[in-house]
């Protein structure tokens, strides 16, 4: 039961990833992407790992949500400007597309796929077990990656400033 | 065993599901009644004694009435876009504890749908999936002011659910628990969070108003500029989807207040009450209460929008991202260093 609904959300899961780089329309790309990651909440679901599982949901709503805005602003949405890119463009794509294959195909096969994870205790992904574990275990990177987002955050308010009064 | 928990989640699914419709068709005719009343006027009374059938005459005529699509819209996606709101805003109430445990026929009856342990969340990512419906439907009625309104709805909602998320964790500092059910039980009697937490249920009052898209934040579907916003396109049962959406947010947002700072079915002298009336007449008092609470706030819902004058965008941002926010950080400090004060003593 568990196995075949696993292969059946991961199913779903590549087949709107797919939607997502074969529409041709960005807005229904931006779309099928929200689907995508929504049958990622239901990989966590199936984990048992609700905290991850909700804030994976909240996190990526508003980030397609931007995105969205992104998709409307920027981008010229005329029917003739997509599709028309020039022959060395399009190889340069094939060669880093394939480069892409070949890396995560060498990482698959460096797994030891014979060896199943197991988890440890069935509840590790209840809020409070994982707030025990980030505070105690992984503080150090916890600290370090939350620091890293602050900078990451000054720094896009910064660029974002043009006009700064100089002294 | 297993038919009857399933039967009583089904019969309270129903049950939940009825009321809020309810509750959410007559919320159009208390708008429109309290809109009169401030403006000293009757409002709607033809339609049976003092306009009580008037949700009904209103849904009959969203029913009858022509539907239209654009010939230039996405055709699926101008259907998706009503659909999603109205669904996304049944969805919040599964986690709102209704009242305490009910004793019927000697059997514990949970007045929630369910108690998953990330309640709180849970309402915050349904919150975020309803703008999908509005900028859905905003964008695939290929109309320049349904657009704006689309984009208005997008980004107003990115703004606000920040300040919203940090008001919360204020008060999750002080309950310790992200589900409804240990919230509500946390506050028993008179022991409410508004109380501890007043500048944060402010703020979140606030944030309130601009996720549901009420005045003075409606300006996706402001109608002196964008015609009717995100909706201009739309006719008939599928504005009606639209419309419904934003009452029955209203009430989520109303039933959410209540419960996080209001106490939720908790009242002064309840442990007397319940007593008084056995288990299974008391929590039912408790349930009443709640509702109460709701129509309070959906009347308070109701007054500011026929008192105050909408934002302009610019004042829109300026109080989300340079009042709201650090208001809700040194909220958080002050919790904080209070917290740990009090634990130190």
């Amino acid at each position: 039961m568990s196995v075949s609904l696993f292969y059946f959300v991961a199913f779903l899961t590549i087949f709107f990833a797919l939607l997502v780089i074969f529409s041709k329309n960005p807005v229904h790309s931006v779309l099928y992407l929200i689907v995508t990651f929504f049958t990622f909440t239901l990989h966590y679901i199936m984990l048992n790992a609700q905290f991850l599982a909700i804030v994976n949901f909240i996190v990526y709503m508003g980030a397609i949500m931007v995105l969205f805005l992104f998709v409307l602003m920027l981008l010229n949405l005329n029917e003739g400007s997509i599709g028309s890119k020039s022959n060395l463009l399009k190889m340069v794509g094939v060669i880093a597309g394939m480069c892409l294959v070949i890396t995560l195909v060498g990482s698959v096969k460096a797994l030891n796929a014979s060896d199943p994870l197991v988890l440890q205790t069935q509840d590790l992904g209840l809020v409070k077990n994982l707030g025990k574990v980030l505070f105690s275990k992984f503080l150090l990177p916890f600290e370090i990656s939350s620091i890293l987002l602050l900078s990451a955050m000054v720094g896009a308010v910064l660029l974002a400033k043009k006009d700064i009064k100089q002294g | 065993m297993e038919l009857a928990f399933i039967i009583e989640k089904f019969g309270l699914i129903l049950v939940i599901f009825l009321v809020s419709l309810t509750i959410a068709a007559y919320s159009t005719l208390a708008e429109r009644k309290i809109a009169g009343f401030l403006q000293d006027r009757v409002g709607p009374n033809r339609a049976g004694p003092g306009g009580m059938f008037q949700p009904l005459a209103d849904g009959l005529k969203m029913f009858f009435k022509e539907e239209i699509i654009p010939t230039d819209s996405s055709k699926a996606l101008f259907i998706l876009g009503p659909s999603l709101a109205l669904f996304t805003s049944f969805l919040g109430s599964a986690v709102i504890p209704w009242g305490q445990d009910v004793e019927i026929f000697g059997r514990q009856v949970s007045l929630q749908i369910t108690d998953i342990n990330v309640g709180i969340l849970y309402i915050f990512g349904v919150v975020s999936l309803g703008v999908y419906g509005i900028m859905i439907g905003g964008w695939a009625s290929n109309n320049k002011f349904s657009l704006m309104g689309a984009v208005r709805a997008a980004s107003q909602s990115i703004s606000y659910e920040i300040p919203m998320g940090l008001s919360i964790i204020a008060l999750l500092m002080l309950t310790n628990t992200l589900s409804m059910k240990e919230i509500a039980e946390q506050q028993h009697g008179f022991n409410w969070n508004v109380f501890y937490q007043p500048v944060g249920f402010l703020i979140f009052l606030i944030c309130s108003f601009a996720e549901t898209n009420r005045t003075p934040f409606d300006l996706p579907e402001c109608e002196t500029e964008l015609v009717g916003g995100y909706h201009t396109e739309y006719s008939g049962f599928k504005m009606g989807a639209f419309m419904f959406a934003e009452y029955l947010n209203m009430f989520l947002a109303s039933a959410v207040m209540s419960t996080l700072y209001f106490g939720g079915y908790n009242y002064p002298g309840m442990d007397f009450v319940n007593e008084l009336l056995g288990p299974l007449f008391g929590p039912l008092i408790g349930m009443g209460v709640l509702i109460l609470k709701i129509f309070a706030f959906i009347f308070l819902f109701m007054w500011v929008r026929w008192t105050v004058p909408r934002f302009r965008y610019d004042q829109l941002m300026n109080l989300g991202w340079k009042i709201l926010i650090p208001l809700a950080i040194a909220n958080i400090v002050i919790t904080g260093i209070v917290i740990t004060l009090i634990d130190k003593l």
